[in-house]
């Protein structure tokens, strides 16, 4: 039987973006479940659900939800609308279709946990979809789904955008919490973790867009029925793909949790013209590459760490027989390099390294110790700093290093790139 | 004398930015949450750009120590602290669109703004610079304009979105 889109069912029917459009196609329905709920029962439903977060370390959300302590301080929920891992763009595609499943979801969260204030951390760049959920938003108000009184039910919820401002590191949790209150965004000491002293001092959930849009399909179906859908009990679920590169129709695809890159390439109308598959990357800039023997492999998360790489945010980026992985991973390094909070001296100076280390390579000044060298420096960096983001720019550095050598070898003959596509990237970007 | 580190400029926040900033008030339980939205605020009335009265101001009007707003606003891509063009262009080089030619598109925006990165065409038109992945990677190449987004582009439809600009 084909697959049913579940998140992405309203996706091109703009009739949804009202609140009366919305609960036409049955929206809202899972709230006005859920406030007919004991809060302890919701968040034993999303336990049930073997949900994980979905920003990309897929920690069960149903767990951390239970982390929030029973007391009298407020609490908050942080949506994080950050959207700035390289090669991800489905949080901005449900937020653009679908605003009012967001909102729904986060609501439910919030009654769950007993939030009375939610925050949709955006990123400052998404400038047209911050729009769509605020009208949506003020809709949600008007209709009594948001404000003193949702849907009748006594509870109180209040909900706000909050732009960022253009760095990565805002996407990191307790990056977005300093953002949050007005400061730079560098990641806090954990612990104490945001569950227990979050966003001003108070008790936090912090979730993914798409975690939270997968929430009322839950509630009004089912735990049992979200965790029939996937590989297996660990990885339930529907989930996005944000498919881009050397592909046919680049776009966000909708699958049971764990489609092979060949499903996906099924969906975005395959490789382009004449060209042949080399890597991809299966979860975004930070998920290390893998060779094209591993198209068949569920792209679910433990059978991406299984082969050594991670699902992330599912940005699968295609790379065809034409692509320079020095060159790619270069632009990477140089991401980091710039994205990096410079708090951690291993994070700091190691992406710094890395990048110089590949633009020498990428431009013929590289030496037979290269290899060596990046290998050493990816040791270096690895759990030797505050958060994962040293962690994250690891990840293509080592896979370049360790299964791409011949990648390398090319590159030292002097003449630098042998590949005929220098023109596609930015001479400059760093 | 004023204390060290706190604001002395003589110049408010215009009242139309101080009404914005107040009506956000009610959201947070802190001053110092407003900071980010405070500065977006003013960028917006000083023409896309901080100068050094609009962050005092900011800093003024949250009570916040100058320094606190300055570490702040050189931590963000988002703010400048030069002055931009009336258009602000983002070209977005990373690697779903550098495989898919963002090298192209930037390399059309310097030969046809006849400017380098960062700087300001001569009538004050348009700047440009490059950007990390902007979140619309099935659009690649892509580049922001202003607040909007425009791809797949081709050199050809990228010089045609900036001649359109007025
Ligand atoms: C450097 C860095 C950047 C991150 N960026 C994002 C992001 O843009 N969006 C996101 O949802 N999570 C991001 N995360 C993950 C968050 O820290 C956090 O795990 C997530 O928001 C939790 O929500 P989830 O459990 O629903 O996935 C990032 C983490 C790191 C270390
Ligand atoms: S690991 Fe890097 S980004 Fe994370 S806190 Fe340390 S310096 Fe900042
Ligand atoms: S890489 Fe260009 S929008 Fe993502």
């Amino acid at each position: 039987m084909a697959y049913e889109p579940i998140l992405t069912r309203n996706v091109g029917k703009p009739e949804v973006l009202t609140v009366a459009g919305y609960r036409a196609a049955g929206g809202y329905a899972a709230l006005a479940k859920a406030v007919g709920m004991e809060p302890g029962e919701v968040t034993e439903e999303v336990k049930t659900s073997g949900l994980r977060g979905r920003g990309g370390a897929g920690f069960p959300a149903g767990l951390k939800w239970g982390f929030i302590p029973r007391t009298d301080k407020p609490k908050y929920l942080v949506c994080n609308a950050d959207e700035s891992e390289p090669g991800t763009f489905k949080d901005r595609v449900l937020m653009e279709n679908d605003p009012h499943q967001l909102i729904e979801g986060c609501a439910i969260c919030c009654y769950a946990v007993g939030a009375n204030t939610c925050y949709i951390y955006i990123r400052g760049e998404y400038v047209e979809p911050a729009d769509i959920l605020e009208r949506a938003i003020r809709d949600a108000y008007e209709a009594g789904v948001l404000g003193d009184n949702m849907l009748g039910s006594g509870f109180k919820l209040d909900m706000r955008i909050h732009r960022g401002a253009g760095a990565y590191i805002c996407g990191e949790e307790t990056g977005m919490l300093e953002s949050l209150e007005g400061r730079r965004g560098q990641p806090r000491v954990k612990p104490p973790f945001p569950a227990v002293v979050g966003a001003f001092g108070c008790p936090t959930v912090i979730n993914n867009v798409e975690t939270l849009c997968n929430v009322p399909h839950i509630i009004e179906r089912g735990g049992d029925w979200f965790r029939a859908i996937g590989t297996d009990e660990r990885n339930t679920g529907p989930k996005l793909y944000c498919v881009s590169g050397h592909v046919a129709r680049p776009g966000v695809y909708e699958f049971p949790i764990g489609a092979t890159l060949d499903d996906v390439l099924g969906s975005a109308g395959g490789m382009l013209e004449g060209r042949q598959l080399k890597a991809f990357i299966p979860g975004g800039a930070s998920a290390p590459i893998l060779a094209a023997e591993h198209r068949g492999v569920p792209m679910d998360f433990d059978s991406m760490a299984g082969v050594g790489s991670m699902l992330g945010s599912a940005a699968v980026i295609v790379m065809d027989d034409t692509t320079c992985l020095v060159r790619s991973v270069s632009r990477l390094a140089k991401f980091f390099q710039h994205e990096s909070c410079g708090q951690c001296t291993p994070c700091r100076e190691g992406t710094n390294w890395a990048a110089m280390v590949l633009a020498r390579l990428e431009a013929g000044q590289g030496t037979t110790a290269d290899r060596e060298l990046i290998l050493r420096m990816t040791n270096n960096m690895s759990g030797t700093a505050l958060c994962p983001l040293a962690d994250a720019a690891v990840g293509p550095l080592r896979s370049l290093a360790s299964s791409f050598p011949d990648e390398i070898e090319a590159h030292l003959g002097g003449d630098g790139c042998p590949y005929p596509v220098r023109r596609y990237f930015s001479g400059e970007a760093g | 004398m004023a204390e060290p580190g706190m604001a002395q400029s003589a110049t408010a926040l215009p009242e139309e930015v101080r009404a914005a900033i107040d009506a956000l008030r009610p959201g947070y339980p802190t001053t110092e949450a407003l900071l980010l939205p405070a500065l977006h605020l003013a960028q917006e009335h000083w023409d896309g750009w901080l100068p050094d009265e609009a962050i005092l101001a900011v800093a003024e009007e949250l009570e916040l120590p100058p320094a606190r707003v300055y570490g702040v606003v050189t931590f963000y891509d988002l703010y400048h602290q030069r002055p931009v063009g009336r258009h602000r262009i983002r070209v977005c080089s990373n690697l779903s669109c550098a495989l898919r030619g963002a090298g192209e598109i930037l390399e059309t925006l310097r030969r046809e703004l006849g400017v380098d990165e960062d700087e300001v065409t001569p009538d004050g038109r348009c700047s440009y610079v490059h950007f990390e992945c902007l979140g619309a990677c099935e659009q690649a190449p892509m580049m922001m304009v202003d607040g909007e987004y425009h791809g797949p582009l081709t050199p050809d439809s990228a010089r045609r979105i900036v001649e359109e600009l007025d």
